[in-house]
């Protein structure tokens, strides 16, 4: 699995080189255990998309490939090499968190701070432009609205050029705007070469950039798979109504678990909500107070980790 | 990139961010200058002593680099290890011996700002003296023999949170200050007490400096006391930085 990063075509589309990889990787804090037994390579020209709830693991996986944690057991490598090898890293795009931000350091400066670490940084005012902060740069960062140093964060990842970038919730807490200019820009960066990982508990931000999903939870890799896969396994639908049979319902096709509520109404989650109601109108089985709407991420895990203990 | 131009890199964005606080050193550069007004100058007899009026000076200017390393470093690495920003700088491809090094010449910068009015000071209001060259000699003397601190201090950031550093940073401060004849000359001090004060680094920088700027013998234990706080602090401070992982919660 040694592989030299040098070798990676000028696109970095075409050859499936691994770029990082984690094999039997277990990550302990103390009595919790944040990873366990994860192996998972990251190859060149993706943009995988690291999905799951909150403390699911994400986070930890991301900083074991930046070189800030070792692993309790296992290995990582970057680059074919240690990522706690400063040398290994100059490849490497990552952001700080918006909020991290230095205060007192204009935009400008933080830009030039990072470009110093790397051979070939893009020159300050084309990364600016780039995340739509040329109007910013002498502007202190402790000065930025929320959407403005989120693009700084993620414009720092981009500054050195990287072959692999390492995204941690991008776009938590912008706005719908903000969120797809910064998608447009990170679409843009993969276009030009930059293999990507992203993390994220947003499944449209995920179906937005990702060609593969990687769903983690409960420190276990869940599903890693290509997004359209993932996406039929995840895009859940909840259909709730009342019904003195509800045991006939149960057994229609497609339902992947149901729950009761306190109201005496059943919530069942469903792949293909109009092929589920068609057969229950077919069924003759009398129901009541229908309604659909879609699941959200963290009830679509749920039906998935269930799967896995069955 | 080569670790000396990310040392400098380093040591500039540290400075720049302090410089735009300047409150936040205002505090280690006037401390030891009003010691000196409040301590030495009334003292009649030491400020008109030629040779006790300079050896103050030079004892109050190892306490401004004693207290700036120790501060600058304990409480400012301790802190930022709080914050998100420097695992994010430990992200980037510097070598950790860049990072320590930038810290090194930017808060050691700041150290010798504060030397500065004591200086200035101790020439306008006692009968400190020394030649120009002795001077020189004098600053270059304290940058090296200040080595040992910087390092401690280094150690202290990294190896507790910040609340626990400020104690700690203060305990050592004037622990190593009283000990090392920096407030009280160490003649007057009894045999047991100086012969523990040898073995502090405190100690160790006061004779080196002492011995740039008036000349005469420096006594073997004074080097080699330095050389060896500043390898063994040197050995600790890298472990501990390559051994860090951000703050620990259990």
């Amino acid at each position: 699995m040694s592989i030299d990063g040098t070798a990676v075509s000028i696109d970095g589309t075409a050859v499936n080189t691994v770029l990082a990889s984690l094999s039997h990787v277990t990550r302990r804090f103390g009595e919790v255990t944040a990873l366990d037994d994860v192996s998972l390579d990251i190859r060149s020209g993706q943009i995988v998309g690291l999905l799951g709830p909150n403390g699911a693991g994400k986070s930890t996986l991301l900083s074991l490939v930046q070189g800030l944690r070792r692993p309790t057991s296992g290995t990582v490598e970057l680059f074919g090499g240690s990522p706690q090898t400063a040398a290994n890293r100059r490849l490497l795009g990552c952001t700080p968190q918006a909020t991290a931000l230095p205060e007192t350091l204009r935009v400008g400066e933080v830009i030039d701070f990072v470009g110093v670490h790397f051979a070939n940084a893009v020159p300050t005012p084309e990364i600016a432009d780039e995340f739509g902060l040329g109007d910013l740069l002498r502007r202190q960062t402790g000065s930025l609205s929320g959407g403005q140093k989120r693009r700084l964060s993620v414009a720092l990842a981009f500054v050195g050029r990287p072959q692999l970038v390492l995204l941690d919730e991008p776009t938590t807490g912008l706005d719908v705007d903000a969120r797809r200019t910064l998608w447009d820009a990170i679409r843009r960066q993969h276009d030009a070469g930059a293999t990507v990982v992203i993390t994220s508990h947003y499944l449209e931000e995920i179906e937005a950039l990702a060609e593969r999903v990687v769903v983690i939870d409960g420190g276990r890799v869940l599903e890693d798979d290509s997004l359209g896969t993932v996406l039929s396994r995840v895009s859940l639908r909840q259909v709730t109504l009342r019904s003195p049979e509800i045991e006939k319902i149960v057994n229609l096709p497609g339902i992947a678990r149901q729950r009761p509520d306190a109201t005496g109404a059943t919530t069942f989650y469903v792949q293909d909500s109009d092929a589920m109601i068609t057969a229950l109108v077919r069924s003759g089985i009398p129901f009541s107070d229908l309604s659909v709407r879609g699941a959200t991420l963290e009830e679509a895990f749920l039906t998935l980790t269930e799967k896995e203990s069955v | 990139m080569s670790t000396a131009s990310l040392t400098f890199a380093h040591a500039k964005y540290s400075l720049l961010e302090t410089a735009r606080v300047p409150i936040a050193v205002i505090g280690s550069l006037v401390f030891p200058a009003l010691s000196l007004l409040f301590f030495v100058v009334p003292q009649r007899a030491v400020a008109e002593n030629p040779e006790w009026a300079t050896q103050a000076v030079i004892s109050l200017s190892v306490f401004a680099v004693l207290a700036n390393a120790l501060f600058g470093f304990g409480l400012n690495i301790a802190q930022s290890r709080e914050q998100p920003w420097d695992p994010y700088l430990r992200t980037l491809p510097a070598p950790g011996i860049a990072r320590v090094l930038g810290h090194v010449f930017s808060t050691g910068l700041i150290g010798i700002a504060a030397i500065v009015p004591v200086v200035v000071l101790g020439a306008l209001l006692t009968s400190a003296e020394a030649s120009w060259w002795r001077l020189i000699l004098g600053f270059v003397a304290i940058a090296a023999s200040a080595l040992p601190f910087v390092f401690i201090g280094i150690s202290v950031g990294y190896s507790m949170p910040a609340k626990a550093a400020i104690a700690v940073v203060q305990v050592l401060m004037f622990g190593l200050a009283f000990g090392g004849g920096l407030f009280l000359p160490p003649a007057i001090f009894p045999d047991w007490l100086d012969a523990i004060s040898r073995f502090l680094p405190s100690r160790d920088a006061r004779e080196i400096v002492v011995w740039a700027v008036q000349g005469g013998d420096l006594a073997p234990w004074a080097w080699i006391g330095w050389f060896a706080w500043t390898v063994v602090t040197l050995a600790l401070a890298l472990l501990l930085f390559r051994r860090d992982e951000g703050r620990r919660f259990r």
